[in-house]
């Protein structure tokens, strides 16, 4: 494409705005959240309920779109993300900030006037945290970032479940522990097989600083932690044998997936077959661990 | 070919017409939450 006076004015193409906010991620984000708030034993008019997962689609766009505000100069190093509208140039940096700010605020208003303040204040956190504890300060400096990144994207049950009780109980914290305690090995497992990408960004991620192999162990052992956490509700009894069984089924396969990543001796990202697979898996695997927290919920009445 | 000033002005009336649906959107909402919030408190 020639460049033009559209392409760095002021007037951003709407759907470099909508891919600002990373609707890829907030399909997830948006079904923890939904999960989060269906699972509380209170539940809320169809319009509040609405109201609090717009708001935790929202406040996770204004946290993407601030993030790719602040990473425009390492987004633009890898071939992963090179053609987002930052690095790309389709839109100038004070426009995305300017978008994310007023999302995220507009967001955390929205929801303390929807549901509490107690789930505002939580949004509110979440947003900050993503920007300013992770994106900010320990991306760049640390190969544990991913462990923190985690924590981010484990607030949508929380806030969801807090949304419609106004309260924070043991069951919704376990689903914080679940998504915290799987992103490491859902992204390390991405991260092995687009190695390169992060090299080249000089982004201290896992591979790259701690090997290959010491990157495989640790895959396996934040799965076993994941299944602990994943069964853990059923064992406490705050969920019933229906979440008990898919939970105890799906671990087992996590864990014989990430137990294949780890005797995998592939260096090059050719031979990163199980890699593939443990990542591929654990999308479906937190989609349907969630699904079965709800769909225990309705069965127990 | 189509001159940088009228992708310019297209792309400001997509905008536009989009944020007069989205502030639509949002006074609905805002009246449904106000609605649903009343019934509560009863």
């Amino acid at each position: 494409m020639t460049p033009s006076i559209a392409q760095t004015s002021l007037t951003a193409d709407w759907r470099d705005l909508l891919a600002l906010t990373k609707p890829g991620v907030m399909r997830l984000v948006v079904f923890t959240g939904l999960c989060g708030l269906l699972a509380a034993p209170v539940s809320l008019p169809p319009a509040l309920g609405f109201a609090a997962i717009l708001c935790i689609a929202l406040g996770a766009g204004a946290a993407g779109a601030l993030n790719q505000w602040y990473e425009a100069d390492l987004d633009a190093k890898m071939r992963r993300t090179a053609n987002r509208p930052l690095p790309a140039r389709r839109m100038d940096r004070q426009t995305a900030l300017h978008f994310g700010v007023g999302l995220a605020v507009f967001s955390v208003i929205l929801m303390d006037l929807a549901t509490n303040h107690l789930a505002a204040v939580l949004l509110a956190v979440s947003i900050l945290f993503y920007v300013l504890i992770y994106t900010v300060w320990l991306k760049r400096r640390t190969a544990q970032n991913i462990v923190i990144g985690g924590a981010a994207g484990a607030f949508p049950p929380l806030i969801g479940w807090v949304a419609a009780t106004g309260t924070v109980d043991t069951l919704p914290v376990l689903l914080f522990a679940i998504i915290f305690l799987w992103t490491p090995p859902h992204f390390w497992a991405l991260s092995l097989f687009v190695r390169s990408d992060y090299a080249a960004a000089n982004v201290p991620m896992l591979p790259v600083v701690a090997g290959i192999e010491n990157t495989r162990l640790q895959i396996f052992l934040y799965s076993l932690a994941l299944a602990v956490s994943a069964v853990a509700p059923y064992a406490l009894g705050l969920t019933g044998l229906v979440y008990g069984i898919s939970a105890a089924v799906l671990s087992a396969i996590f864990l014989v997936l990430s137990a294949i990543v780890l005797a995998n001796k592939a260096q090059e990202p050719s031979g990163m077959k199980p890699e593939r697979r443990l990542f591929a898996f654990s999308i479906l695997y937190l989609f349907a661990l969630f699904a079965a927290v709800v769909a225990d919920r309705w069965v127990a009445g | 070919m189509p001159r940088p000033e009228d992708e310019l002005v297209k792309r400001q009336r997509e905008r536009a017409r989009l944020m007069a649906w989205l502030l639509g959107a949002f006074v609905i909402l805002l009246f449904l939450i106000t609605v649903a919030k009343i019934g509560l408190n009863k």
